[in-house]
């Protein structure tokens, strides 16, 4: 077996270290190995957007990242989007929008939904469709998620 | 793209309004679902844990002369390599796993671990357990098979033809009901017949007749196939799995495993979709046996190219319509022929394709053939109104043009020969109370139907029916002495199913819709419920619960009347509160009579299992406009509306979710998705990135119309939601494309490629 490497890093602002091999994707360290698995894999080559995470400010798919690359990193996942037990206004709108049905791209959408949303506070329609444009959903069609995002920034900018 | 709205989006035509029915509360389980909390089946995780993988044939058609495991078994960190030989037997028998047709064990054992043949690329030929994923990977590597190969045929047409490699040389055509010696791919050929058709296509002013070709295409839930299995050491083996039916799992996993079905538990953990493609069994009986060889949990997960190579697609078809109409649009006679892809063992969905070709119109003359037919790709599996898209595709085009040369508008024709109460199909069946007639009219209605349309665009319609299915559910209700109420089920939730099965009791029991609390259980502990599919599960499991509350409103009134030392029968209990009919001073609420229920005798509870068969069936309608790009073919869905009636909305949000999901697989499947064929029989694009799957930027919002033309045959009118919507997606779409250029496409999918050789074609050029 390949010798394990130490990483040192943040994860949902709390410092943590683990042991992995070079060729294990973050996705995979994520889960596997730390135990968060709110992270979805979907396809496992960056094409659907179901292990979107949030890596030093700009969002990426877990996949497409090796655990080795996290050292020193700053790395938000889904667990870490809620204010302890307060939602995060995406999630709550999400909720409020019924902008989910099995849930399984959610994570990813929430994450991806909430960097735009910081960016961009007023996003347009197709705006929103853009910046969502690498996250697959198959159930829902998209037309209730679009208004959740549409629903947070409202509530997001009336706080 | 700022777009002023000056109509509801989301209509609900609601004819009967209740308390909590009809109301658009949070899901139960949302929380979990945004915080990733809630547990899929591949986030299992279990003490001693080992990860499998699957080693899966690279040709589409061989036979297996030899599979030699000795080097995967020796490598550091492996603990198990199994074969279809780790099965023991004679695989005797049929299994039915649910929505589709039942299949012989020893098909559905080949399909899990082939045995002499390799019958498609990604079929498994073995399974391995290490210590790691990547590790059970290398061994998988070391796995030698000594193939055979043959010539694959993926297509119908190939599969039909006059000297076609056979799939089976012990595959005998079925004709007509009755057992024949023709070998051949053609498993089966059925027909339906009502009235002479040569007499009514006589009568006919105007007749169309074409063929139209469906390409295969997959479910695409963004969740992988997973298992996890533990074979314990006292012989019962326990699976965690993301499935439409843990019921369904433990039954096929009893049969392939011979075992007792009360010797395996299935948890059915949360499911990343499923559409139908979540009912057969894949990886559930390889972990069993790499369990009991390895005496350790073993946990299986598809990557996506196994995902589209290796489960259920649906069927790619060939399909023939001819019909004919008077001048005044009466529709004389109809024949349809539909030959659609089994896979590579019999079953496609083409009996349920037969049944709704025809049965939006009521037609004295009319015949639907259909063959099953095996190909070279995987087994296929439901998807949502299984095989009805298909037919639809080719009958709702053929009866478009059917209205251009009547110069009828397209939504009066389908209005003059709709199907209604007391239409006798062409398959048999008279239709009870259905709403095509209220569907086609909520179209007509529409500020959509008539809105101006810009250059290059152009509108289609188009109609679509699924039968919906009823059968077992269970729920057991117990009143906690706060005044909520637990709700345990069986039925997997795959959209919001614990929120409109909750709503049904929090109904009976005039509580809030947040009181009753679901959880859906495993199969040691519930009764037995059929699968999450055929739009049964808020008609059934609802129902059941339903039942359940009414079992506990029975008891509360027998309670209060104890208390109050009362006869029974002058206790009511309406809204949540509990009253005497003749004294007023005796009242309580239900939570008031909840927190009395331990000092007065105790606990309340029931339980309840029904199978009801008085489904109704439901009706869909699209309008749809698209703008076609005249030099590329690019093609834009500019504005959908998507009318179904659904009998009554539970919970109306989520309603809405079934009707624009289904819209938008369909606006997939008719404009870029496909089974992309090489010449060896192999998915040339197996990925996301190729298997071009909608986005959120390719479409626009989905507006909805709900009709509720409620079905007498289930308490609050419910028909059930989730499938009718995807039947006419393709060929609304098809008909807007041909409104849009002036030229009809046959074949799916319509994308810029086959646009352009279209107008190319029609220009000579």
């Amino acid at each position: 077996m390949p010798a394990k490497t130490h990483v040192q890093t943040t994860i949902n602002g709390e410092p943590v270290e683990f042991l992995c091999e070079p060729r294990q994707s973050l996705l995979e360290v994520l889960r596997d190995e730390i135990g968060l698995t709110g992270t979805k894999e979907g396809c496992n080559d960056g094409n659907c957007g179901a292990c979107t995470v949030e890596f030093d400010g700009r969002i990426v798919t877990a996949c497409l990242v090796l655990g080795v690359e996290a050292e020193g990193k700053d790395i938000t996942t889904i667990e870490g989007v809620a204010e302890g037990s307060e939602l995060h206004p995406v999630q709550q709108a999400f909720l409020e929008n019924a902008a989910l049905q099995c849930g399984i791209c959610t994570p990813g959408f929430i994450v991806a939904s909430k960097a735009l949303l910081e960016q961009n506070p007023d996003p347009s329609e197709h705006e929103i469709r853009f910046w969502l444009a690498n996250n697959l959903c198959r159930c829902t069609g998209y037309d209730k998620i679009v208004r959740a995002v549409q629903d947070a920034a409202v509530k997001m900018q009336e706080a | 793209m700022t777009t002023t709205v000056d109509y509801e989006r989301n209509m609900v035509l609601a004819t009967k309004t209740y308390d909590v029915v009809g109301t658009r509360p949070i899901r139960h389980d949302g929380t979990d679902k945004v915080t990733g909390r809630a547990l899929y089946g591949a986030d299992y995780d279990t003490a001693g844990l080992l990860h499998g993988y699957i080693v899966r044939s690279p040709h589409a058609h061989a036979n297996i002369k030899n599979v030699d495991t000795s080097k995967a078994e020796a490598l550091e960190g492996v603990l198990a390599v199994v074969t279809h030989a780790d099965f023991t037997g004679d695989a005797e028998g049929m299994v039915d796993m649910g929505e589709g047709a039942p299949t012989s064990l020893k098909w559905l054992r080949d399909n899990v671990l082939a045995s002499d043949k390799a019958l498609y690329r990604g079929h498994a030929i073995a399974g391995v357990a290490a210590v790691n994923p990547h590790i059970a990977e290398e061994a998988a590597g070391l796995i030698e098979v000594d193939y055979e190969v043959l010539p694959p045929v993926v297509t119908v047409e190939q599969a039909m033809a006059d000297g076609a490699p056979l799939l089976h040389d012990d595959l005998k055509t079925m004709e007509l009901g009755e057992a024949t010696d023709n070998v051949s791919n053609v498993a089966d050929h059925f027909q339906h017949k009502k009235g002479d058709t040569a007499k009514g296509f006589a009568e006919a002013d105007v007749i169309v007749e074409r063929e139209y070709r469906a390409k295969t295409v997959h479910q695409g839930y963004i969740e992988p196939h997973n298992a996890t299995a533990l074979w314990n050491a006292d012989g019962r083996v326990h699976v965690w799995c993301s499935t439409q039916g843990a019921f369904a799992v433990r039954d096929a996993m009893a049969q392939l495993l011979e075992m007792p079905e009360s010797n395996i538990r299935v948890t059915p953990m949360e499911i990343g979709g499923g559409f139908g493609g979540k009912i057969p069994v894949y990886l559930e009986p390889v972990a069993a046996l790499l369990s009991r060889k390895s005496g350790r949990a073993v946990k299986l997960v598809m990557s996506r190219a196994d995902v589209f190579e290796a489960s259920g697609p649906t069927c790619g078809s060939w399909s023939r319509v001819k019909i004919g109409a008077k001048n005044d649009g009466t529709i004389t006679a109809a024949e349809v022929e539909l030959a659609f892809e089994a896979g590579a063992y019999p079953g496609s969905p083409v009996p349920a394709g037969a049944q709704c070709a025809l049965a939006a119109y009521d037609i004295e003359n009319g015949t639907v053939d259909g063959y099953d037919v095996v190909v070279n790709k995987p087994k296929t599996a439901a998807y949502r109104a299984p095989g009805a898209p298909n037919a639809a595709f080719a009958v709702e085009q053929a009866v478009d043009e059917l209205a251009q040369k009547l110069g009828m508008d397209p939504i009066e024709l389908r209005l003059k020969n709709a199907a209604k109460e007391g239409t006798r199909r062409v398959d048999g069946p008279v239709f009870g109370r259905v709403g095509l007639v209220e569907t086609l009219e909520a179209m007509r209605d529409h500020p959509h139907y008539n809105a101006p349309l810009g250059e290059n665009q152009g509108r289609g319609v188009a109609v679509g029916f699924w039968f919906n299915i009823g059968f077992h559910s269970a729920v057991d209700l117990a009143v906690n002495g706060d005044g909520t109420v637990n709700l345990t089920e069986g039925s997997t939730d795959i959209g919001g199913s614990r929120a409109s099965i909750a709503m049904q009791a929090a109904e009976v029991l005039g509580i809030p819709a947040e009181d009753v609390h679901p959880s859906v259980v495993d199969t040691d502990s519930i009764g037995y419920t059929f699968l999450t599919g055929g739009s049964r599960t808020t008609f059934a499991t609802g129902w059941a619960a339903y039942e359940a509350a009414q079992s506990v409103k029975r008891q509360m009134i027998a309670r209060a009347a104890t208390i109050w030392d009362v006869d029974a029968d002058s206790v009511q209990m309406e809204k949540g509160v509990i009253s005497s009919t003749t004294d007023p001073e005796l009242s309580m609420t239900f939570k008031e009579l909840a927190g009395q229920l331990a000092g007065t005798g105790g606990g309340i509870s029931a339980s309840e299992s029904v199978n009801p068969q008085s489904f109704g069936g439901s009706f869909a309608g699209n309008i749809v406009d698209v703008e076609v790009d005249p030099e590329t073919g690019k093609t834009d869905v500019t504005r959908f509306t998507a009318v179904q009636d659904v009998g009554k909305a539970i919970h109306p949000s989520y309603v809405e979710g079934q009707m624009q999901g289904g819209s938008v697989q369909g606006i997939g499947w008719a404009l870029n998705e496909e089974y992309y064929m090489n010449d060896d029989g192999g998915m040339d694009n197996s990925t996301l990135l190729d298997y071009r799957m909608p986005t959120s930027l390719d479409l626009p919002m989905i507006d909805t119309v709900i009709v509720e033309v409620a079905n007498p045959g289930h308490p609050y009118g419910v028909r059930g939601v989730g499938e009718a919507n995807i039947v006419p997606p393709t060929p609304a779409v098809a008909n807007a494309v041909q409104a849009a250029t002036g030229n009809r496409l046959f074949e799916t999918p319509m994308n810029s490629v086959a646009i352009v050789a279209a107008s190319q074609g029609a220009n000579g050029s």
